[in-house]
């Protein structure tokens, strides 16, 4: 199993999850973050006093899947969040040693 | 020839008489129509008054409760807007007890009497002195709602810091020994500053320019002085934690105002359609002042300098409102957007005082400009308030001639300063060595909310 943590442009949020939908990905975990790569911040003006943002919003998705299905998702994904622009985000991928269904004890693939 | 006319009226006025005598139920008839006609009038009048006292209400809470409160962090919003809610509650009880009496009993020249103390014959008669044809409870409560905005506007500078006890006994104390005062001698009768009745020297000040705005003003900045920067200030970002509050604050304030500056005229008259015109016009042209001048000077037009500047015009026409015509209104209001702006974003950072939301920027700055510019553009074409002992209309500012008038406004607007000055700091002083006026650092670090007053603005996970 691995899991899939991307951060991506916020706006870009409800495109991914339906391009993951379409391909049959329905659990996710969606947390608002903020911070920065590459991408420099941005000014902003409250009656004169200057401040400069440079952690910006955005969202983290936090999924797991089959082992077989990741590079799958990553390409879907990746694409759903494409702008081409910096300030994108990344996608980061994880082995996972176990998943437990807490409701009835299940394990491993057939708990995801 | 003028003898004719005389001679006719004083003859229709004999037969008048005579045909009044000659039959008692016509007399008791025009009698009839001569008191209905009072009546009517008072009808028209004590409505506009009693909406407009709601409306000055609304100016406090939720108005300037919105507008501050969205200003500050997040972690200050209830203290932010409890300071405004609690004044709603304590300068009510203040001005019923001596407040009301202080500020219009009597006829002294620096402040009242106590003839009206715990409401003593305030009822539904009229007090001629002031307003004819309402009663004196609507007059009354109609005053009380200015008494209440003037200290909460004064909370803009000491937002996010100040001790809420302190706070209590500072509003307390300053509107006994600054507002009643300065209310008194500006609008009292008798009043050292009152140009309607009697005053040494006559200010125009029609809605409360010097009364509220420069009084709030000026007593803002000597607390920001005296309690000196927030914790972090100017290094660490205080961003308004949300402009959506401002926003609807900033709007009611402008609604409101029509019931602060039209309703000073006392009476649903011509004057107050004059006063409700001019404030429109201030607020609009000192909206766009303000974002003009922000627009040129860093590219880019906000919606926070939008709506400081609608405050800032707001507060610069209140003086002048019930005195100028539409285009004077709306020269005011310009300049107001563009120095208010210059005071806040210029003046401030250089001379590095902490007025955590620009009350003295938009009060003091914007309530002395118009003031002053009242002194320029005031006309007998809009107000004939003035008269001789013969009865004829006297010139008001110097648009009319009376060049002079703006030395008057200047001497109204020095003692609206001393009197700021001093007493300010002589009850910040006072406040200081009986509670503490800052809270501690953990306090402020923590955020006033919290341990102010023991709750959150805004609790997500519930």
């Amino acid at each position: 199993m691995k899991k899939i943590e991307a951060i991506i442009q916020p706006f870009k949020l409800d495109e991914v999850k339906e391009a993951l939908m379409a391909i049959g990905i329905d659990g996710m975990t969606i947390t608002d973050v903020r911070g920065h790569g590459r991408q420099k911040g941005h000014k902003e003006v409250y009656r004169g006093q200057e401040y400069n943002v440079d952690l910006l919003a955005k969202v983290k998705l936090e999924l797991v899947v089959p082992s077989g299905r990741a590079d799958e998702v990553v390409r879907t994904l990746a694409a759903a969040a494409r702008t081409g622009k910096i300030g994108d985000g990344k996608i980061f991928v994880f082995e996972v040693a176990e998943t437990i269904r807490i409701r009835n004890d299940d394990r491993g693939e057939s708990a995801l | 020839m003028r003898v004719l006319p005389k001679v006719c009226t004083l003859a229709a006025l004999a037969s008048a008489t005579l045909l009044a005598q000659a039959n008692p139920d016509l007399q008791a008839r025009i009698a009839a129509v001569d008191a209905a006609t009072k009546s009517a009038q008072s009808a028209g009048d004590n409505a506009w008054m009693l909406v407009s006292s709601a409306l000055v209400l609304m100016m406090t809470g939720p108005g300037l409760a919105l507008f501050y409160g969205g200003l500050v962090r997040r972690k200050n919003v209830l203290a932010t807007m409890m300071q405004s809610f609690v004044l709603m509650a304590v300068v009510t009880v203040v001005w019923a007890v001596v407040g009301y009496s202080l500020a219009f009993g009597g006829s002294g020249h620096f402040i009242g009497d106590f003839r009206f103390a715990f409401l003593h014959n305030v009822g539904s008669a009229p007090n001629p002195d002031y307003a004819p044809t309402i009663p004196q409870q609507t007059f009354m409560i109609y005053q009380l709602m200015f008494a209440i905005i003037t200290p909460a506007l004064i909370s803009g500078a000491f937002a996010e810091r100040m001790k809420f006890s302190a706070m209590l006994l500072f509003t307390v104390l300053w509107s006994l020994f600054v507002y009643f005062p300065l209310a008194h001698m500006v609008w009292g009768k008798g009043g050292l500053l009152n140009a309607f009745s009697g005053g040494i020297f006559p200010c125009f000040d029609f809605a409360g320019g010097t009364v509220v705005h420069i009084s709030s003003g000026v007593s803002a900045l000597i607390c920001a002085l005296y309690l000196g920067k927030r914790v972090g200030y100017p290094d660490t970002p205080m961003k308004p934690h949300s402009l959506v509050l401002s926003f609807i604050g900033a709007c009611l304030l402008w609604v409101g105002w029509f019931g602060f500056n039209a309703g000073s005229a006392l009476a649903a008259s011509g004057l107050a359609s004059s006063a409700f015109v001019a404030t429109h016009f201030g607020a609009a042209a000192a909206a766009l002042g303000w974002i003009a001048a922000e627009w040129i000077h860093t590219g880019k037009p906000s919606v926070l300098g939008g709506i400081s500047g609608c405050v800032a015009g707001l507060v610069a026409i209140t003086p002048a409102s019930g005195f100028v015509q539409p285009f004077p209104a709306l020269l005011i209001g310009l300049a107001a957007g563009v120095v208010c702006y210059t005071a806040v974003v210029a003046i401030k950072p250089r001379l590095g005082y902490d007025d955590s939301l620009d009350a003295f920027g938009v009060h003091g700055c914007g309530g002395t400009l118009g003031a002053l510019l009242t002194g320029v553009f005031a006309t007998c074409l809009v107000n004939d308030g003035l008269k001789d002992a013969a009865g004829k209309v006297l010139p008001l500012g110097a648009i009319d001639g009376k060049t002079g008038q703006v030395l008057n406004q200047l001497v109204g607007c020095g003692v609206a300063w001393g009197l700021a000055i001093v007493g300010t700091l002589v009850i910040l002083k006072i406040c200081d060595l009986v509670v503490g006026v800052r809270v501690t650092r953990e306090q402020e670090v923590e955020g006033l909310d919290l341990s102010m007053h023991g709750e959150e603005g805004y609790i997500l996970e519930s």
